[in-house]
């Protein structure tokens, strides 16, 4: 019932669409994880008029179908100057899409560190940049992992959107090769499962990096971080 | 932009009626069967458990692009044909109904333990105990990961335009490519989407306002 045979002789649109699949999501999730940041720190550092613009801009993330976000970037971009292609617009999309929903799980995560640490830090005189990297980003990792390998996910298996503005991914490549073979079964359960091996590896990697963060991280324990509150409370 | 919106309101009214009516079933079925998979899922018998993961496993982990292909392509070469709006609703609620036996199951493991033993203290009947005790806490305490699912639904409902069904995404593609204004039109589509989204975002938020009292303590 199952024909290797066929998945043999179409082996090449496979591996394309898979390597297109994940190139692409590779770079797209990159720009969500580095512009969610931005976008993060903006909305809580400055709350006069870059804040809410930035909180608009989540929201517009939230509220609009990625597909919607596609078309807009490849079909609609043209019209005001902005010619990228397919691959390129898939990309940005992402990339775009996925800062909205980043920027709200970094937040949660700058919010759990207590604002004492942050006032030592500049009582001290650590500059913004080094409370960023020194203090605040290691202690929000661990909590911000879990939630992250989620949106990952959700990304990868939105990035099946990317088919239908005519990116050779792995959706496109296997309606392609239901319309050449006219076979429906072995197309789509073979590009089911390996967008659950790419999915099964981000997770596993959120897994693996979560232990670590758990074993190496130099979070308060219970007894120390009480005395964290004890001192927030105080001052 | 606001012409496309004055001159194509019928089509685009009438396409985000598609969008809403196809959404808001696939929710209110897939709120059924998640319930159900939610207690399949915390069953007793490990068979149940272990069919009922597995469906969530797929329906998870897979893209709703391709079920929604999956459905639409695989069902006939089993002679079942079935036109694209059912087999749009199907997968959809297919596919929310394993999220929400996700938040169900969340919920369910916080409803206080006494509470259902009291139940059967007085001789409540296990079905009982589910309908009057368990099911109307759980909508309460999942409110909100639920309005989330229900937001991912309605713009996930957009992927139906995909096997022809006239909702508001393929209205709005129709619109485009009659006027030639893909920019103003998609904008459209995309307020439309924002605006529904938003205001489910506020019935949601009243709801949960409104729902606090009498919530199981701890």
């Amino acid at each position: 019932m199952f024909d290797f045979q066929l998945l043999f002789e179409m082996r090449g649109l496979i591996l394309q669409g898979l390597w297109n699949t994940v190139w692409i999501c590779f770079l797209g999730c990159l720009v969500a994880l580095g512009l969610g940041l931005v976008l993060a720190s903006l909305r809580l550092s400055s709350p006069r008029l870059v804040g809410p613009l930035v909180a608009t801009y989540i929201e517009l993330c939230r509220g609009i179908p990625l597909l919607v976000i596609l078309f807009l970037l490849y079909y609609g971009g043209p019209s005001i100057g902005l010619r990228l292609s397919a691959e390129i617009a898939g990309l940005v999309g992402i990339g775009l899409y996925g800062a909205g929903y980043f920027a709200e799980i970094y937040r949660g995560g700058f919010l759990s560190i207590p604002q004492g640490q942050l006032e030592a830090a500049r009582m001290l005189g650590i500059s913004r940049l080094n409370i960023l990297r020194r203090i605040q980003i290691p202690q929000m990792l661990q909590l911000i992992v879990p939630p992250s390998t989620n949106q990952l996910i959700i990304l990868v298996k939105e990035s099946a959107l990317l088919s239908v503005i005519s990116v050779d991914d792995l959706t496109k490549n296997a309606t392609a090769m239901v319309n050449e073979t006219f076979a429906v079964i072995e197309p789509y359960i073979t590009v089911a499962l390996l967008y659950w091996l790419i999915i099964e590896t981000i997770a596993r990697g959120g897994y693996a990096l979560e232990k670590r963060l758990a074993q190496r991280s130099r979070m308060p324990t219970p007894s120390s971080s009480d005395t964290a509150g004890a001192t927030h409370a105080t001052s | 932009m606001f012409e496309i919106l004055i001159d194509n309101y019928p089509v685009l009214l009438r396409g985000l009626t598609f969008t809403l009516i196809v959404s808001l079933s696939a929710i209110a079925l897939g709120m059924l069967l998640g319930m159900t998979l939610a207690f399949a899922l915390t069953s007793r018998f490990a068979t149940v458990r272990w069919l009922a993961g597995g469906y969530r496993s797929f329906w998870r982990g897979t893209p709703i692009l391709l079920q929604l292909l999956l459905v639409y392509y695989l069902l006939p070469e089993f002679g079942l044909n079935i036109p694209p709006l059912p087999a749009a609703i199907l997968t959809l609620t297919l596919n929310t109904a394993a999220f929400q036996s996700e938040i169900f199951r969340s919920g369910i493991a916080h409803i206080p333990q006494g509470q259902i033993e009291a139940a059967r203290m007085v001789g409540m009947h296990h079905w009982d105990i589910r309908r009057r005790i368990v099911v109307p806490q759980v909508f309460r305490l999942t409110l909100p990961p639920l309005t989330n699912e229900v937001i991912t639904i309605l713009k996930n409902s957009s992927l139906i335009s995909v096997i022809s069904v006239t909702e508001l995404m393929r209205t709005s593609e129709q619109i485009a490519s009659r006027t030639f204004q893909p920019l103003e039109t998609y904008l459209v589509a995309a307020l439309l989407y924002l605006a529904v989204n938003l205001l489910l975002a506020r019935i949601s938020a009243y709801l949960e306002r409104h729902m606090k009292g009498g919530l199981a303590a701890e």
